[in-house]
């Protein structure tokens, strides 16, 4: 069954800035004894957003104006390091339903949009245009359309990119692969037959 | 049509392609551990389905393993409850589980190769971004997610895109005190921490053909952090020599056979690769990390950067967040910061010949005074050998606590974490703010005999200064 497509998504943004989010910053370990992803919610970001006391920090995730965003704008490389799917799950149990950032890491981004959630890139002086402008006002509908591949904000729009692969799946509402995966089965005991170290086992 | 190891690998394990344009990619080995795969018997369970190929998939358990407390129930009852899923998972589907009592537990890209089960031309799949560790052996080996585990569970393969091939060229001797790891540090200091994205790793050039099994492994463990989800090495007479008579390893008749299928899978002589990088190994040096991304390195005799040597703004944001993070001083030696923990082990660095490495200098020498110093062997295997070479004994007479098998102060799952903000000189593979259980502790990555000159000194220092191993 595929799920319900995914062509945009509009919501209000909140800025992350740094190059390099990885997902133990995304989500630190310690959170990660679970058997279950339920109330993950909640850690996302937590040793950005609390110190060792548990008291706030001073953070755009932690000011109330940017409170009840949908979408997290952020710099290079976001999610490296870590291929916990704990990372985009926490994101998405926290209400974001889309990330634009510079560049993802690969894990990362395969993670997130088996999970349907947006991932766009946009270069570094666009990105910085964006942050501007959410920062100035933070009620600021975002709105990121990935068949048009562009985001648009009060009057202004830019280009951004995603990858095409990850645009059908969202679009198609096949973003998560198992049903297409499992369609396969006879192929794939073909493919195994001709394996030798398939067989031996 | 000449081709690389990944094309022949991916070629012979690609079902078909999917609607979005990726394939349908047969997953022969798939690992698993107590922290990414729960969630993955339970999507399986809710839709009533069960495990496709139950002889490919092998289980340990390493994360959250106590390595100081043997007997269970362990004093954190969330660690045992995932221990406790983990052994119940694998009885429900008849999965072989190296379970503590086997004397096979460790980090699982230990025991994967150990046992035999690691094996060229093979895809491996585990949910963990180590995996790239297994391309040591000419597999290619993902990364993968907890939903992706359930497709492997549940379907023996998972949908990606093809990867581009970079070969990535190291040639020459390496110089005394200078080690896989400074080799891997290197690269990715060169290529940067996102250089990877979008490429597997092919390690080639004289260097490598050198290195041992292990070292391999070390390289190929940290591919994941130059960006690029896989990292090979293309199998060879020291990879045949390594796996012969390994429990899982084939056996009598089928070994020759095997061998000649294995050799087929190198990458042919004149094929096209996407990039090309060339290094010569002599201007690599002992690599030590100084930063909060594995990228972050610096030679030992090198100075800290300084905010304002950055190349661009973001770059000198980066640089700025780093320094603030680690509480250091721009422009300084890296050498002579002070240290309070030092630890050896680590998927990365916690093999037997790492081990052997330290222990052959160590005699003699002494952790510093308010040094912790803690070995962990990477797996249960590693750790009995040890002990019978006595390396134990060498290690505790220098101070050092010997630990049972796991992933330990890597990432801080299990009690084994830096208190508030502790420096650690470390064998492991990421410096990420946090990454060792305090959300103020700090890393730096290195070598296992640099970790062990920082212990002796209670500072970072040059091991080749501290034990006297001569610069040629």
């Amino acid at each position: 069954m595929p799920s319900k497509p995914i062509t945009s998504v509009c919501a209000r943004a909140v800025y992350v800035p740094g190059d390099d989010i990885d997902t133990d910053r995304i989500i630190p370990a310690r959170f990660m004894k679970c058997i279950t992803f339920d109330g993950l919610g909640k850690y996302l970001f937590h040793d950005v957003r609390k110190d060792e006391s548990g008291a706030d920090k001073a953070h755009n995730l932690n000011d109330p104006r940017f409170s009840g965003a949908g979408i997290i704008l952020s710099g290079n490389n976001f999610g490296c390091g870590s291929s916990r799917e704990h990372a985009p799950q926490s994101i998405q149990r926290a209400g974001y339903q889309a990330i634009i950032a510079g560049s993802f890491a690969e894990i990362f981004f395969g993670n997130s949009t088996n999970l349907g959630i947006i991932c766009v890139t946009v270069g570094d002086a666009k990105r910085e245009i964006l942050a501007k402008a959410i920062e100035t006002n933070p009620q600021l509908q975002v709105s990121i359309d990935i068949d048009a591949g562009e985001i648009c904000y009060g009057e202004e729009r830019m280009e951004c990119a995603i990858k095409a692969n990850a645009r059908e799946s969202l679009m198609s509402g096949n973003y998560d692969p198992l049903d297409e995966l499992l369609s396969g089965a006879n192929a794939v005991e073909d493919v195994a037959h001709n394996l030798a170290y398939m067989r031996r086992v | 049509m000449a081709k690389s190891l990944f094309q022949k690998v991916w070629n012979a394990h690609a079902v078909r392609k999917l609607a979005n344009g990726q394939t349908q990619l047969l997953i022969g080995t798939h690992l698993i551990h107590e922290v990414t795969s729960p969630q993955a018997f339970g999507m399986l369970r809710d839709r009533g389905l069960s495990v496709r190929y139950p002889t490919r998939t092998f289980a340990t358990v390493d994360h959250i393993v106590p390595t100081n407390e043997a007997l269970e129930p362990y004093s954190d009852p969330l660690a045992q409850g995932m221990i406790e899923e983990l052994r119940k998972n694998c009885l429900e589907n008849q999965l072989t589980f190296f379970d503590t009592n086997t004397g096979k537990q460790g980090v699982v890209h230990i025991v994967g190769p150990e046992q035999g089960i690691t094996q060229p031309g093979t895809t491996i799949a585990c949910g963990d971004s180590h995996t790239a560790t297994h391309g040591a052996f000419g597999a290619i080996a993902f990364g993968i997610g907890t939903s992706q585990v359930r497709d492997v569970l549940a379907t023996q393969t998972i949908a990606l895109g093809e990867l581009k091939v970079r070969r990535i060229n190291v040639d020459g001797a390496l110089g005394p005190g200078v080690f896989a790891k400074d080799v891997i540090l290197h690269i990715i200091r060169l290529l940067g921490t996102q250089g990877g994205t979008g490429f597997a790793y092919e390690y080639g050039g004289s260097t490598f053909e050198a290195m041992s099994m292990e070292e391999r492994m070390t390289v190929c463990n940290m591919s994941i952090e130059g960006g690029a989800r896989v990292g090979y090495v293309n199998p060879d007479a020291t990879t045949f020599e390594y796996l012969k008579g390994r429990p899982y390893s084939p056996q009598g008749a089928e070994w020759e056979k095997a061998v000649a299928e294995w050799s087929a899978f190198a990458s042919d002589a004149e094929c096209a690769y996407d990039d090309v990088v060339n290094i010569n190994a002599s201007e690599i040096q002992p690599t030590v990390t100084w930063g909060i991304t594995p990228g972050q390195g610096v030679g030992i005799e090198d100075f800290i950067p300084t905010i304002e040597g950055g190349r661009t703004e973001s770059e000198r944001e980066s640089i700025r967040e780093a320094l603030e993070y680690m509480e250091f001083e721009g422009g300084t030696p890296v050498k002579g910061k002070r240290i309070d923990v030092a630890f050896i082990g680590s998927c990365t660095n916690g093999r037997l010949s790492d081990l052997q490495e330290v222990a052959n200098h160590l005699q003699g020498y002494q952790v510093a005074d308010g040094v912790q110093g803690i070995v962990v062997p990477g797996s249960q295997v590693v750790a009995q050998i040890a002990e019978q070479q006595g390396l134990d004994k060498v290690f505790k007479e220098a101070g050092f606590e010997w630990r049972g098998a796991g992933c330990s102060m890597c990432l801080a799952m299990n009690p084994d974490k830096l208190v508030g903000n502790q420096l650690c000189a470390s064998s492991s593979n990421r410096n990420f703010k946090g990454r060792q259980g305090s959300p103020t502790g700090r890393t730096m990555l290195m070598s296992p005999l640099m970790v062990a000159a920082a212990a002796v000194r209670g500072e970072i220092a040059d091991a080749r200064e501290v034990f006297g191993v001569k610069v040629a």
